[in-house]
């Protein structure tokens, strides 16, 4: 989806703002939105995919005002209704609903380290060989598609080369719809600065996009 | 209009509207079962406290030191980091750039805010806010200068845009002066900062005991 989320080579958006000695979080409920995200994913009822298209659809004024937390928290609340997790009245009233049966958590605090040392890798294997080799130039399909993406507005028509074939990955566009993994050729592609900025950006600069196979065609 | 009543202490401040609901959220999820305590405790604890910047400047002092270590570390990251124990969430499939004295490396998600975990710990505010991740990839000369790096027009200047489940790490140059030190001292150099690019390792102030 176009979505104020997509930011790459926007205007306006102020200063960078570094913080001497930056703590982790900031709040403590930074850092229980932060595990609570990781805990309720591990029930594997939604993917990495759908939780950030989940945090993409919230409406783009209020994405913008919202911290980095605020939207996991509200991404989170969103999908944990979505999936039946919880029902609107026990958010509101913050108690179960009676009589319900109490569940087992998909991640107790022994399977913690597990979890973190294993993630969840999303290369897939693949007899198919890439369609494209280091050093191709391809151009990025012209693709607005309204559900989710990871094809950024700013490459969208350029031409690039072909840098280096990560391997066979989960393709985010379906998986963030549930409708399959559909995995394929995942690659580095070199954009000159100058190929997507114009004649006034710099002549020695480059900017690498991970773009998977089908948002490329041969140049 | 503040209240600002004599005597309150910060501590007492009402907490904040997510913090309300994330209280809610996390009391509603143990009741129901769906959510253990102690593995949040965990998680929390795993990112303030064991996992962060000081693991990539393991991997980048030792990058340093070996010669063979860098060769399998740019050929591929995720094995060479593995060596040093290091691994897993938001770091499956790694991947490693070299800066040079022509080119400089510069790491950004334009889409949302990934990061690699494993070696550099959960994302500064800065890494996730609007400003960078809208300007790193048209403006890298602008942001850098901001992060107070003038880098010579004849750097090459590679951005890397974050927009898959690869996670990149920026080996940082490393600084003269720095000859005859342990990978000890050497990664006690590398700042957060230097892996994502937006700084260059400082070289040790002169009369450094070694």
């Amino acid at each position: 989806m176009n979505g104020v989320h997509d930011m790459g080579g926007m205007h306006g958006m102020g200063a960078i703002q570094p913080e001497p000695d930056e703590p982790v979080f900031h709040e403590r409920w930074e850092a229980r939105a932060f595990a609570l995200v990781r805990a309720m994913g591990a029930f594997g009822k939604w993917n990495i995919d759908a939780s950030r298209h989940q945090r993409e659809l919230i409406p783009p004024a209020e994405q913008l005002r919202m911290s980095y937390y605020q939207r996991w928290l509200t991404g989170l609340t969103d999908l944990l209704l979505k999936h039946g997790f919880i029902t609107p009245a026990e958010l509101a009233s913050g108690k179960p609903a009676a009589g319900i049966v109490r569940q087992t958590p998909a991640l107790p605090a022994q399977k913690v380290p597990a979890f973190i040392a294993t993630g969840s890798p999303a290369s897939r294997g693949s007899a198919a060989s890439p369609r494209f080799r280091p050093g191709q130039p391809v151009r990025a399909r012209n693709l607005n598609p309204t559900g989710h993406t990871r094809l950024p507005r700013y490459v969208r028509g350029k031409t690039g080369v072909i840098d280096r074939v990560h391997g066979v990955f989960v393709f985010p566009d379906t998986n963030a719809h549930f409708r399959g993994e559909s995995p394929q050729h995942l690659y580095s592609v070199r954009f000159l600065a100058q190929e997507l900025w114009g004649a006034d950006a710099s002549a020695q600069d480059a900017v690498y996009v991970d773009l998977w196979e089908g948002y490329l065609d041969a140049d | 209009m503040q209240d600002d009543t004599p005597h309150q202490h910060g501590e007492q401040r009402i907490p904040s509207d997510p913090a309300l609901r994330v209280m809610a959220l996390e009391s509603l999820l143990i009741e129901k079962g769906l959510v253990d305590g102690k593995a949040l405790d965990a998680l929390v604890e795993t990112y303030e406290h064991v996992v962060g910047p000081h693991n990539g400047a393991k991997v980048v002092a030792r990058a340093w030191q070996d010669p063979a270590y860098k060769a399998r570390l740019l050929a591929d990251a995720t094995a060479a980091i593995a060596e040093l124990g290091f691994g897993g969430l938001q770091g499956e499939h790694m991947v490693a750039v070299e800066n040079t004295a022509t080119v400089h490396n510069l790491v950004v998600c334009t889409l949302c805010s990934c990061y690699p975990y494993p070696v550099l710990g959960l994302p500064p505010v800065w890494y996730k806010s609007a400003p960078y991740r809208s300007r790193a990839v048209i403006d890298p000369r602008g942001v850098l200068r901001e992060f107070g790096l003038e880098l010579p027009q004849r750097c090459e200047i590679r951005v890397w845009d974050s927009t898959a489940e690869v996670r990149y790490l920026v080996v940082p140059e490393r600084p003269s002066g720095t000859e005859g030190m342990t990978e000890e001292q050497l990664a006690a150099l590398v700042t957060r900062d230097t892996m994502i690019g937006v700084a260059h390792v400082q070289p040790p102030p002169t009369g450094t005991k070694r």
